[in-house]
């Protein structure tokens, strides 16, 4: 543990669980086109790994475990000394090695860059994907209807 | 005793060779690809992950290409593979009240906020076979409507407030995990919950059954069921605090059970839990009523004897894992054993038919 008790910091936590989720091929699609790929050093290559999802009895009681998912997860370290993690779903070095540089070049000047090229076409597409979902899940609601029956 | 043979060696090899043959069919077919698998045997692929107890859609499409379609056989695969992944950590328990809900119904609040959705079911299909989908043809695009982005609120939040439900106290106490320990019993509910989570869903399917039919009368109405995506959070120790690391499709079934009055409480209603990975609302409910059904001894209620009730035998016989290794194990080669057995079998007979020269030995 690096720097435990480090407090939230909200904008990383955002760029970070959007890299964590996003499709593995459109990541790496807007990281080749991104085209500033820095030099780096690993602190820890990427290695795959389970972490144990807890839900709650009854949705929001006391935790149980539920069963396993796979992750993978990297640390690189930038010239300039900047470190950046990457923790993505699933078992794809590529991707975790993508989301480590990007999450450390979120923490320079290229910041802006970044945002634009990958961050902002990640979060439109995630919005526009989950929209549509729940646009389909709208249109299966039930509108109830009541007949009246039968004399009183 | 066991005695060490050998010999086989050939006879396995080419008998894995004609498995990888026959795996492929008839090489004039396509191939089958591992995203075909996961997009239209999605349930097959989830099936997989619950029982596998592994939430990763590439590796069960994989395993149920590998188990030529037989799931258990895939789950098998599933769990072997587990065994071998470091453990990262443990997440933060997954706050379903925040689900982005495909599916969401209640059988027992017409108007429940948030409405009765009912998502790409199964439900009021004739169940009629669709000779269409044996030739090939274009979907017409599902109909949209205005989406509801919020979060849709638990149907036994609404009975809460009036306290007619039983409440589930939160805690964060850390749950026990039977991939780490051995199960004892009497099992806590967590421990029940995890196990009856990745347990065989034909099996839990009986069993849950058998309650309906009146062994252990749980009677239970399905307060809510839901299907969607939830956001998996956890504490990432280099940064010291917690990250989504990654979104899962569970189904989640509450039931509410009848009324459970004693000397010192009112009546109240009771509760049943179910979740499970992936869309899986047979294996959720019949959850929810096994859960129900064991909690007997904390509700105060009376063991009726009866199989549901009996977390022994529904724990332990729930695995098809281990139920299948030690059923399947009985076909390999038990020859010494059974020559034992072949031998006092004779014995006994020459004795009771009366050969008396052997008989006075």
């Amino acid at each position: 543990m690096e720097n435990p008790g480090e407090p939230v910091d909200p904008a990383r936590k955002t760029w970070m669980s959007l890299l964590a989720t996003a499709p593995g091929a459109r990541l790496l699609q807007l990281w080749q086109a991104y085209g500033g790929q820095p030099d780096f050093n690993w602190l820890r290559p990427p290695e795959i790994g389970g972490v144990m999802v807890r839900g709650r009895m009854g949705g929001t009681g006391a935790p149980f475990n539920l069963g396993e998912m796979t992750v993978t997860r990297c640390s690189v370290v930038l010239n300039d000394g900047t470190v950046g993690h990457g923790y993505v779903q699933g078992r794809d070095k590529p991707r975790a090695q993508a989301a480590a540089v990007i999450d450390a070049l979120m923490q320079t000047s290229a910041a802006p860059a970044v945002r634009r090229a990958i961050l902002e076409p990640l979060t439109t597409a995630r919005q526009a994907s989950r929209q549509d979902r729940a646009a389909k899940a709208a249109a299966t609601k039930v509108e109830f209807f009541t007949m009246v029956r039968g004399e009183d | 005793m066991y005695v060490a043979t050998k010999g086989g060696e050939r006879a396995i090899e080419n008998a894995h060779a004609w498995l990888a043959e026959e795996r492929r069919g008839d090489p004039d077919v396509a191939e089958l690809g591992l995203e075909q698998i996961q997009q239209q045997l999605s349930l097959a692929v989830t099936r997989v992950m619950a029982e596998g107890s592994l939430y990763d859609p590439d590796l069960a499409a994989l395993a149920i290409k590998q188990a030529r379609g037989d799931l258990i056989e895939a789950i098998f695969l599933i769990r072997a593979y587990r065994t071998t992944l470091p453990r990262f950590g443990l997440t933060n328990p997954v706050e379903t009240a925040d689900m982005a809900c495909d599916r969401r119904i209640s059988a027992t609040f017409k108007d429940a906020p948030g409405g009765q959705v009912l998502g790409p079911t199964f439900d009021y299909t004739h169940r009629l076979l669709d000779f269409k989908l044996a030739a090939d043809g274009d979907v017409p695009d599902a109909p949209r409507a205005d989406p509801r982005m919020e979060p849709t609120p638990h149907i036994t939040t609404f009975l809460q407030r009036e306290d007619i439900i039983q409440p589930e106290p939160g805690s964060d106490e850390t749950p026990g995990d039977l991939t780490r320990e051995p199960m004892a019993f009497p099992a806590d509910r967590d421990i029940r919950l995890q196990s009856l989570a990745r347990g065989d869903e034909g099996f839990l399917l009986g069993m849950a059954y058998s309650t309906q039919r009146g062994y252990a009368r749980t009677h239970a109405f399905v307060g809510e069921l839901r299907i969607g995506k939830v956001p998996v959070e956890m504490e990432i120790p280099e940064l010291g605090f917690a990250i989504e690391i990654g979104e899962i499709d569970l189904t989640e079934c509450e039931t509410i059970n009848q009324f459970n009055g004693s000397k010192t409480q009112p009546p109240q209603f009771t509760r049943g839990y179910g979740l499970v990975f992936g869309q899986s609302e047979r294996k959720a409910i019949a959850v929810a009523l096994v859960d129900r059904a064991l909690r007997w001894r904390e509700l105060g209620e009376d063991n009726l004897g009866a199989p549901a009730q009996d977390e022994e035998f529904v724990l332990s016989h729930c695995d098809n894992i281990q139920a299948t290794g030690f059923l399947e194990h009985i076909k390999l080669p038990h020859y010494v054993d059974f020559q034992a057995e072949l031998e006092l079998v004779r014995k006994l007979r020459r004795e009771t038919m009366g050969d008396p020269q052997e008989a006075a030995e």
